[in-house]
């Protein structure tokens, strides 16, 4: 019983049969059509204008993360499109499901270098997880259809469509039920039971098992499932950057964070590790240091939804090729009797026991703050952290949202991540700078009740922060941001000190009064520049019904440690200042 | 680093041959030829990629990450038949002719144009009797020459029918769209 519809009615009603519920974007010339169809259909599509095209990217990223549904941008021909590129970078290293919908020159001048047309199928191609040039009315439903799927299931990632003007205008009868026509893409969910069983023997055989956890965890919906595993094995557990919020962190096999900047205790564990576990994580560099001196007494079992990504960095002794969650739930069914598991739990008590030792020695989580010279300074930026944590503790229901950089590296290390998958956003494998206040945006659309804290940098703030005007625009109350204003790029500036002799070159960076930049968007904004005053700034934010900005002044010259130089095994940590 | 042969099935959509270049090369790995064209189901095109690699498995990986690749195999190792094609234009005044086409006899090459001071020849084999050939001939002086680049086809029973991947066409292919 369908009726014709114009080929911009059929992508928005794709978007609706696909439970989109908004979209961000700026319209122009080739995409116009669209915007124009998209006002028929405004009580089921919610369109949030944005300011920059890297803003609506990075928004859609954030909702997606927020929720593990679609999030969806917007762009016109040419430079539109051109600015989503970064965004669709960042989903694509991230794995975050996100679509792109792109306005293209009609087809009749296509290829003619015609006003704002760009080859972005061409430029996006190995940032996709796939993409489509559309001509053809005829082809737009499928093609929706068919890349939704795509964005969406298996390793989730960015996919983009560009439909020509004339293909958005022009009209047809749509075929709703086409089938799908992909032979070359069948993702494997459920694990091979025969490795499920060998990962069991391997591990049953350890004494020193670890298990590392990563996004993909998150992405599958599988922290009950990873806690019960935990649990019954008695294995501790590692949380990568992206896996931050799949295990809590007050659990007792919790052990925090890895890599560059993670804790000594868990790069040493990996280090002396026999038999590592790391499931949905993609041994990422951040996380392996040198890759040649990565775990070298480890055995590992690596189960990722992408076969690719097994044995492209680590060497893997049992791979296992599937969804987290089923791979997780068949681990747990084939468990043998509690008594078999016994000489596990026991080495696995003493191996806690040690490592244990190896984190007291090195300092706790928030003893170990590096805060030996800090008595001298008026603002560290550890303070922030700490009050901020136990702030978002009482009052619960929050998330945060992290951008690139030193404040980045500290909110891992220095907040308590006890409040489940999904309330850790941040710009990992890209490390794209900029995203935290769009990214912001998406997460606070899709849950408009909680608290959500973007933390940016002075640097990465001023990339981006014109989407203060879309969150104003779009009347969002629950937005509060955290400037850690160290007057740096400070992350570059940590480098240099460290390895560069202090040769400051590009670093040092001015701004606005960030406050009265806020206030000028109609934000509350406050200056801290005292240790005394972060309590107070905190609260009020926190009791402002409506978008609050804090400027931190932080101390300039504060490195986030410990550290693993670049390049150097996760062993060789640089632990202190005085190791430096 | 060691030479593959890789045989893919992909899906025919616009596109395609660029994605799987330009994976291949972003990944780091060099293509040393690339041979593309229909197989025996419609939709599905065959590619022989020849590969400069030491990860293997790795190219082979990162191929199947492409949404449109259905099937990859690498036969470095199996028993195939490889065979390419070359046609030269070949410096061959009438002094040297008579030499030129008795060499062709030997290779089975094929005399497939005489100019005055040049012939065309066409000569398909086994990538290593092709080179042979072409080391043979050089003497006489090459004016021109265009290689094909290899193709491979596993013997026997092994090997892939293109439209055991395609299970969800229609009845003559007709329902699911192409996307051209
Ligand atoms: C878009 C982009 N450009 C450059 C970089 C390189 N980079 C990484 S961290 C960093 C410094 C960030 O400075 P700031 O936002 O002030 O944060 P801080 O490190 O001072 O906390 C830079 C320039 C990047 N990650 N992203
Ligand atoms: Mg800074």
């Amino acid at each position: 019983m369908s009726e014709t519809r114009t080929g911009a009615q059929i992508m928005c009603e794709a978007l609706i049969r696909e439970g989109v519920e908004v979209m961000f974007g700026i319209p122009g010339g080739a995409i116009m059509p669209f915007y124009y169809a998209m006002w028929e259909y405004r009580d089921q599509l919610r369109h949030v204008l944005c300011r920059h095209e890297q803003g609506a990217g990075h928004a859609a990223e954030g909702y997606a993360r927020a929720t593990g549904r679609l999030g969806v941008c917007i762009g016109t021909s040419g430079p539109g499109v051109t600015n989503l590129v970064t965004p669709i970078a960042d989903a694509m290293m991230d794995s975050t499901p996100i679509l792109a919908i792109c306005g293209q020159v009609g087809s009749h001048v296509l290829g003619k270098d015609a006003f704002q047309e760009t080859d972005i199928t061409g430029i996006t191609m190995p940032i996709t997880k796939h993409n489509y040039l559309v001509k053809d009315v005829n082809d737009l439903a499928y093609v929706f259809k068919e890349a939704i799927h795509i964005a969406t299931t298996g390793r989730p990632g960015p996919v983009l469509i560009d439909i020509t003007k004339d293909a958005m205008q022009k009209a047809t009868v749509p075929n709703w039920d086409q089938k799908l026509n992909l032979p070359g893409y069948k993702p494997t969910y459920a694990p091979n039971r025969k490795q499920v069983r060998e990962a069991i023997k391997l591990l049953l055989s350890a004494q020193k098992p670890l298990i590392i956890a990563g996004n993909g965890v998150i992405m599958a919906g599988a922290s009950e499932e990873l806690r019960h595993f935990a649990e019954q094995l008695r294995i501790p557990v590692i949380t990568t950057l992206h896996g931050i919020g799949s295990f809590p962190e007050d659990h007792p096999l919790s052990l925090g964070m890895p890599g560059m900047h993670g804790w000594v205790h868990c790069n040493r564990a990996i280090q002396e590790c026999d038999v590592l576990f790391n499931i949905g994580g993609r041994f990422d560099d951040r996380v392996t240091g040198k890759a040649s001196t990565f775990a070298p007494n480890a055995r590992v079992i690596h189960v990722d939804i992408d076969p690719s990504e097994i044995g492209k960095n680590v060497k893997v002794a049992v791979p296992i090729v599937g969804d987290a969650r089923l791979t997780l739930q068949a681990l747990l069914e084939e468990l043998p009797e509690r008594e078999a598991l016994a000489e596990l739990h026991a080495h696995a008590s003493d191996w806690m026991e040690h490592i244990r030792d190896m984190q007291d020695k090195h300092q706790g989580k928030q003893q170990y703050v590096n805060r030996a010279n800090t008595e001298h300074m008026a603002l560290p930026p550890h303070d922030v952290y700490e009050k901020l944590n136990r702030a978002l503790a009482l009052r619960g229901n929050y998330r945060v949202v992290t951008d690139v950089g030193q404040h980045q590296m500290w909110a891992a290390q220095l907040l308590d991540w006890n409040a489940g998958p999904r309330t850790h956003i941040t710009s990992g494998g890209a490390g794209t700078m900029g995203f935290a206040v769009p990214a912001s945006l998406g997460v606070a659309i899709a849950h408009p009740n909680d608290t959500i804290w973007a933390i940016v940098g002075d640097g990465g703030f001023q990339m981006t922060n014109q989407e203060m005007a879309t969150i104003m625009q779009e009347g969002i109350k629950n937005i509060k941001v955290a400037v850690i204003n160290n007057g740096y790029l400070g992350m570059v500036r940590q480098w240099q000190e460290l390895f560069e002799n202090k040769r400051y070159s590009g670093t040092p960076l001015s701004g606005p009064n960030f406050a009265r930049l806020a206030e000028a968007y109609g934000w509350k904004g406050l200056t801290v520049e005292h240790a005394d005053q972060v309590q107070a700034a905190i609260d009020e934010a926190h009791a402002t019904d409506g978008p609050v900005l804090v400027d931190f002044r932080v101390e300039r010259e504060v490195n986030v440690f410990p550290m693993v130089p670049q390049n150097k095994s996760i062993g060789e940590m640089i632990i202190t200042e005085a190791d430096a | 680093m060691r030479k593959h042969t890789i045989v893919a099935l992909v899906q025919d959509r616009p596109g395609v041959l660029s994605r799987v270049a330009g994976l291949v090369r972003r990944r780091g790995y060099n293509i040393e030829s690339l041979a593309v064209g229909h197989s025996e189901q419609p939709g599905v095109s065959r590619m022989t990629i020849v590969v400069e690699s030491d990860h293997v498995e790795q190219v082979v990986k990162q191929l199947y990450r492409l949404i449109e690749v259905i099937k990859v195999s690498d036969v470095t190792t199996d028993p195939t038949v490889e065979r390419e094609m070359v046609v030269l234009k070949l410096h061959a005044p009438a002094a040297a002719r008579h030499e030129v086409v008795s060499m062709c006899g030997v290779f089975d090459a094929k005399i497939v144009d005489v100019g005055t001071s040049t012939m065309i020849v066409e000569m398909t084999g086994t990538p290593a009797k092709v080179e042979n050939f072409i080391e043979v001939v050089r003497p006489y002086g090459i004016k021109e020459m265009m290689r094909t680049g290899r193709i491979a086809m596993v013997r026997g029973a092994r090997g892939h029918n293109a439209s055991e991947y395609v299970e969800s066409a229609g009845p003559n292919g007709a329902t699911v769209p192409t996307l051209n």
